[in-house]
């Protein structure tokens, strides 16, 4: 096994026995499960905003397991010991990024059918919903390793996380809710967003890493 | 291996606004060791960590030739795993899983390898990561406060392992407030005695 994948499967792993796997996923339901009692189970309105719900539900879903994605790294000397071993944080972040996707985006794309059903979703919506959910989520998980990264370290860490990072969700959110109407050109800017939080985050977080670390 | 080398020019350290120390030069060559030494505070652990890149100095260069393995306070071994998977996870790392099980009996912790990281006392847990060091087979070890936690034995066995892989042409910087006797090592003393 390579070093990358070797990493990679270690964050799953610790995903795993922290109940990441689980976790986040009854959360997502249970968001979803509240929307109704709160706005009432008239189904014209539950199907209209259903879309905007399900978004809502899987950024704060994403974002509970922020506090152990570097936190304990940090601590415990692991992101010394990679940097000893001539690892690029960068590397390090892409690899944690991988690992906390594959952790949470499988289950929760499930959850989502269950969701959609909860919240009178039609097959067309709710296949929009899951495609949306496919591009979008990988750009939330590295989203959640930068934040993490960022507030490693700090105290009631949780809690900048939220602020930290919903802000930047924001065009996630945007377009992840208006790729769910069926808007080709949302689906496409969505993908887009999510490729720059891919491709960039890395770099964010691995210099916070960096910065943590000295 | 090609030779390792390991040479401190005009270093200065600085932490938090604070000098710690200035003007530190030393150069180890093949089977060379330094042993620093300092009162509390004085930049042992930072001058560790220079010398393994994780800091920058502020003034002066770090010339290092050959890999580093590195013990510090930090044990950096998941609490959840056994102890042999915990130390697999590195040696598989480092390319040298085979050498895992060997090390891991070198510190003489053979028969712990099923427990769990957690479950381990100061002392265990920093033998695990002395078998880390001797895993790696970086030529270059930097090792932080190795003896803290340690018994009798186990310090007579640290010195074993150094000596050894200094017979192998390896070289050691070791900082500690302990008395480890390392034959012909280098003194480095920083800090005034306070």
């Amino acid at each position: 096994m390579s070093g990358f994948a070797s990493l990679v499967w270690r964050e799953l792993r610790r995903a795993w026995a922290a109940g990441g796997l689980t976790l986040p996923v009854v959360f997502f339901l249970l968001v979803a499960i509240l929307f109704p009692f709160a706005i009432g189970p008239e189904g014209k309105l539950l199907a209209r905003v259903g879309g905007g719900v399900i978004w809502a539900a899987a950024l704060l879903a994403a974002l509970l397991p922020v506090e152990r994605l570097v936190n304990p790294d940090l601590e415990n000397g692991v992101l010394d010991q990679l940097a000893v071993r001539g690892w690029h944080d960068a590397s390090v972040a892409a690899a944690k990024t991988l690992g906390h996707w594959l952790g949470f985006a499988p289950t929760l794309l499930v959850a989502t059918v269950i969701a959609a059903a909860l919240l009178n979703l039609s097959l067309d919506q709710t296949r929009a919903a899951l495609i949306a959910l496919l591009i979008g989520t990988p750009g939330l998980a590295a989203l959640g390793v930068a934040t993490a990264a960022l507030t490693a370290g700090l105290r009631g860490a949780g809690a900048v996380a939220g602020l930290v990072m919903l802000p930047f969700a924001v065009p996630l959110l945007i377009f992840g809710a208006g790729a769910m109407e069926g808007d080709a050109s949302a689906m496409k800017l969505l993908g887009a967003v999510s490729l720059v939080l891919v491709a960039g985050c890395p770099f964010v977080a691995g210099a916070a890493m960096r910065m943590g670390r000295g | 291996m090609s030779s390792p080398r390991l040479a401190f020019e005009n270093v200065a350290c600085l932490r938090g606004g604070r000098l710690l120390f200035e003007g530190l030069s030393f150069a180890l060559e093949e089977s060379g060791a330094a042993l620093v030494t300092g009162p509390n505070g004085a930049g042992k652990s930072s001058l560790i960590r220079v010398a393994a890149g994780l800091l920058k100095p502020a003034a002066g260069a770090v010339r290092v030739e050959g890999e580093c393995a590195l013990l510090t306070e930090a044990a950096a071994l998941d609490p959840e795993l056994p102890v042999a998977k915990a130390l697999d996870f590195w040696a598989g790392l480092d390319g040298r899983r085979e050498a895992a099980e060997a090390a891991l009996d070198a510190v003489g912790l053979a028969h712990l390898a099923p427990v769990p990281v957690r479950l381990l006392s100061t002392g265990q847990r920093r033998r695990v990561g002395i078998a880390r060091v001797v895993a790696s087979g970086a030529p270059v070890w930097l090792l932080d406060e190795p003896a803290n936690g340690l018994d009798h034995a186990a310090t007579a066995m640290l010195g074993h392992l150094i000596s050894e892989h200094r017979l192998q042409g390896g070289i050691v910087v070791v900082a500690t407030h302990l008395p480890i006797h390392i034959p012909g090592a280098h003194g480095v003393v920083i800090g005034e005695a306070a």
